[in-house]
């Protein structure tokens, strides 16, 4: 055990873990977090997606030991159901969700993306989605909300 | 009054979230069934006679569930008015908690947004057995279950209104929540004020009227998912965020490999570990518990287990060889005119082809979880299972428990599509959580909720068929072959998926029959009969085509793994089979393959949607593959397919636009243009939503899906191994034309488009490059091998 610092969404946690621990479980089983979810635990999903200094993590493969000191954000991070993220309105705004549960690896992965390049291309926005799965197939809403986003974000 | 008892002690059991759910709405499920000091008794005296005994189809009266004739037992209306339903039909992606959200809505005529649904916890709702197969609007649109107690509480309303406002019945209105006098806006009186937290306390009236679809207002009109703000900002519960007092992780150990048992298990090659509470062995199951998720994790991987070798698997490599031969078999007859073999004697052209399909997964985005929490001989199990009532059954028999005592509440998990580890993880849940006496959480690994879970069918397809001089079909046969294996556990059968099994329980046995028993009536439940075959049987001609001589057999065979309903089981392989043969049959004919279905088709909403769907791609009317083929290069085309799906629970037709490269051998799908058909659309949007994922999801286990094995263990058990689409795939654009049947009866939509999707891409396929693809999946070899193979 050794005890490792957060910083997530704006709040520090000190956390008493095994350092191999991926940081997905002190996410969601030390903070309770219920963005973040486990899918494949392989790195091979995207369900794990959080933001770490700026870039889209998974979170599964990812030990405490490489992200002491980090600054994470989570879904929950960037937007409230009152007050939701540009990407999170999308989502709601053209119902793009069967399950809901890939739901997190779609705009987490979408955020870091328009967050370093708002003007981001359709091939680009493909590139960053070539390992996000969703196997509802809810593949055409989406990437419609994506879009949809991007041009809000973009002002 | 039937269910005073369980609830009190089901609460406890419940999630802040769950309690919460319950406050949002306005009352507590505890409050309203002890509180409610006042019933209502004098409802006969006001000439509403408490019918006896309705009828309800697919809701069981099971012990310690609410009793589906209750009126009580589905409607719940609080003091300020607003609404729950209590259903046993579970959410699971496919959006049926909108469409039953806005039915209670509308028959009650009160705002959607009043209405509060929960749906498939044992204590608290009716049982309607599972979540499956298309039924769910069928079952509580048109029977009378969700929809006729809505209808009755919204009549009885009117009578408690009439007597309040001192007015007849026949000139009050109900509307917004409301009792209105007619013509006198102001004049009303709320539901909360008739009813407010008291038991209805009346059967449900299978006389009560339904809103006819011509003066709906909710219903039909587009409805938002109301958990999509929770789920998009990461506040939503899936079962995967329950988390209870004192709760523990296990991780379970699953068989190296198919068939392999439990030697022994050295539980020292884990002492010490950090956090491990306890090995738990029962036969072949083994699984460890931590305090932490990772604990436990680490401590699985490193526990010593000897097993036995497994029992071997059939080559991969001819396994549709082997799946043909093997006996014995369990035979079926769907149809038999007996004129088979002479009307294909003397026809022109006699027409042979063999499909194939693989076993597929569920593959479900998040593994399967759940939470148990059992201690001495009571049981509380979180589940994302589709049938928390069958699952109790089962639960009860594992845990060696009465099932009054084992509570199912169902929370949301990742869409399942038919059979995914759902009720495996239960068991596992529960098992561990009976070994340690505390609430236990269980999220399998990829692998081990892809290795064992109950994969789709493979299918092998031998299909016949016979055209005059004119072109015309004049006989269809069709014989194929399928392996079994479990299914859903059902009430008693918990041996059907891998924890039962793996804990001693038989899976449903394997009957072979053989030779197969003359048809009774016409069912097509399968869609092993082709569209285009009139399905006599006895005198009567059920099905939806016009040829007379046709013979259907269906052949199942033991399986070396475990098989369930994945999304369209044994519909879609039927339908890939007869829908490119039509295809075949049709270029053989030189006729376009859209008036050429037409040509066989007698049943007028199949040929609408294939009116409408090829009228909505601009199909040019000619013969498939297009004139001019160019052997190299990128070629495109489209093909058409069709289906009444389960011979008449929705129907659909679909054109599929493709792009061939035929150096490389890749299909990339451009376009879908649905048609659909499921009687009076709900939710608009929702179908649509449907529509999509089906035929994208249709698209991916065509191009790639595949479960592999080598000799001992499956090997297809990560994204890696398992191909599917992801979303950063070139997407292609889905058109989806509704026809809306506002005065016939709902049927299912959610395995509809992806029935058809497979032949129309092979058809497409054939239209570009002249090139027949007979075995799923279009891998870009076979893609190649059929082109080399092209006249
Ligand atoms: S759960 Fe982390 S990538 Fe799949
Ligand atoms: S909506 Fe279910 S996995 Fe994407």
């Amino acid at each position: 055990m050794s005890s490792i610092t957060l910083k997530v969404n704006g709040t520090t946690h000190t956390f008493d873990l095994d350092p191999s621990t991926p940081l997905l479980y002190a996410l969601s089983d030390e903070l309770g977090l219920r963005g973040p979810k486990f899918g494949c635990g392989l790195g091979e999903c995207g369900a794990c997606t959080v933001i770490v200094n700026g870039e889209a993590t998974r979170s599964c493969v990812t030990p405490l030991q490489l992200v002491h000191g980090a600054e994470i954000t989570t879904l929950e991070g960037i937007g409230t159901i009152e007050k939701p993220h540009p990407l999170q309105k999308a989502f709601i705004e053209e119902q793009a969700a069967q399950c809901g549960f890939c739901i997190n690896a779609v705009i987490m992965t979408a955020k870091a993306l328009l967050d370093t390049n708002p003007k981001a291309s359709d091939e680009e926005i493909r590139e960053a989605m070539s390992n996000v799965l969703c196997r509802c197939f809810t593949h055409v809403r989406m990437m419609r909300a994506i879009h949809r986003a991007r041009r809000e974000m973009a002002g | 009054m039937s269910r005073q008892a369980p609830h009190s002690t089901s609460l406890s059991g419940l999630t802040p979230d769950a309690q919460g759910a319950l406050e949002r709405a306005g009352l507590s499920r505890r409050a309203f069934l002890q509180g409610a000091g006042v019933l209502i008794v004098s409802f006969s005296a006001l000439g509403k006679a408490a019918t006896a005994g309705a009828q309800l189809f697919g809701a069981r009266s099971t012990p310690g569930a609410p009793s589906p004739d209750q009126l009580d037992s589905w409607i719940a209306i609080a003091a300020d008015g607003r609404v729950t339903a209590y259903t046993g039909k579970s959410e699971i992606g496919q959006g049926i908690s909108t469409a039953q959200m806005q039915l209670v809505a509308e028959e009650l005529c009160v705002p959607f947004d009043n209405v509060h649904l929960i749906y498939c916890e044992t204590p608290i709702t009716p049982d309607e057995g599972v979540t499956s197969g298309s039924q769910s609007h069928p079952t509580n649109f048109n029977h009378r279950n969700l929809a006729q107690a809505a209808a009755t509480a919204r009549e009885t309303l009117m009578q408690l209104g009439s007597r309040h406002l001192g007015v007849p019945a026949a000139s009050l209105v109900a509307r917004d929540g409301a009792i209105h006098i007619k013509n006198q806006p102001a004049k009303k009186v709320g539901y909360g004020t008739l009813i407010g937290g008291k038991h209805f306390d009346l059967h449900v009236d299978p006389h009560a009227k339904r809103k006819p679809a011509s003066e709906w207002t909710i219903l039909g009109t587009p409805a938002k998912q109301p958990d999509l703000p929770a789920i998009v900002t990461g506040q939503f519960e899936f079962v995967h965020n329950v988390r209870l007092p004192g709760m523990l992780h296990g991780e379970v150990v699953r068989p190296p490999e198919v068939g392999a048992t439990v030697i022994g298990v050295d539980e020292g090659s884990v002492s010490g570990m950090p956090g491990v509470v306890k090995v738990v062995v029962r036969k072949n199951f083994v699984g460890v518990v931590a305090q932490k998720p990772w604990q436990a994790i680490q401590a699985a991987k490193k526990l010593k287990v000897r097993w036995s070798p497994g029992k071997g698997l059939p080559p991969q490599a001819n396994y549709y060889e082997h799946l043909r031969n093997q006996k014995p078999t369990r035979d079926s007859l769907s149809v038999d005119s007996k004129d088979v073999p002479e009307k294909l004697a003397a026809a022109a052209t006699v027409l042979k082809a063999t499909y194939y399909y693989p076993y597929q997964m569920h593959g479900s985005m998040g593994t399967s979880c759940a939470v148990a929490d059992v201690r001495g001989n009571h049981a509380t199990i979180y589940s994302p299972t589709q049938g928390v009532w069958p699952l109790r059954g089962s639960l009860a028999m594992l845990l060696g428990l009465d099932q009054e005592n084992v509570k199912v509440l169902f929370r949301r998990g990742a869409g399942c599509y038919g059979l995914n580890g759902a009720d495996a993880v239960s068991y596992d849940a529960a098992i561990l959580s009976q070994a340690v006496g505390k609430p236990v959480r269980v999220q399998l690994s990829r692998k081990d909720e892809m290795a064992w879970e109950n994969f789709g069918y493979a299918f092998v397809m031998d299909e016949r068929a016979g055209l005059d001089a004119h072109g015309n079909i004049v006989a269809w046969e069709h014989e194929a072959w399928f392996p079994v294996h479990g299914s859903r556990p059902g009430y008693d059968t918990p041996g059907n998926v891998i924890t039962g099994a793996l804990v001693g329980f038989q899976s449903r046995p394997f009957e072979p029959r053989s030779p197969a028993p003359e048809p009774r009536r016409f069912e097509n439940h399968d869609n092993s009969v082709p569209s285009y075959c009139a399905g006599k049987v006895g005198d009567k001609s059920e099905g939806t085509g016009t040829i007379e001589s046709e013979r259907v057999l269906i052949h199942t065979v033991p399986s070396p793994f475990f098989t369930g309903p994945l999304r369209s089981p044994a519909r879609l392989q039927n339908t890939f089979a007869h829908e490119s043969f039509m295809d075949e049959l049709a270029a053989q004919a030189k006729v376009d393959p859209v008036a050429f279905r037409l040509r066989h088709l007698s049943f007028p909403r199949l040929r609408d949607v294939v009116t409408a769907a090829a009228g909505a791609a601009k199909c040019d009317a000619r013969p498939s593959p297009k004139p001019d083929l160019q052997k190299t290069g990128v070629a495109s085309g489209r093909g058409m397919a069709c289906v009444a799906y389960e011979g008449g629970n929705g129907y659909t037709a679909v054109v599929a636009e493709v792009a061939v490269d035929q150096d490389s051998g890749r299909i990339v799908v451009k376009r879908f243009v649905v048609s659909i058909d499921v009687g009076p659309i709900s939710n608009p949007d929702g179908l649509k939503n449907q529509m999509e994922g089906g035929a994208l999801q249709g698209m991916s286990r065509v191009l790639g899906e595949e479960v592999t094995w080598d000799d001992r263990k499956v090997t297809s058990i990560d994204w890696a191994t398992y191909h599917t689409q992801f979303l950063g795939i070139e997407v292609p654009q889905v058109d989806v034309v509704l026809l809306n049947r506002p005065d016939d009866a709902a049927t299912g939509a959610g395995e509809t488009s992806i029935t058809v999707v497979a032949a129309a891409i092979g058809n497409a396929v054939f239209d570009a490059t002249g090139a027949r693809l007979r075995e799923a999946p279009f891998t870009s070899d076979r893609v190649k091998a059929a082109l080399k193979l092209r006249a």
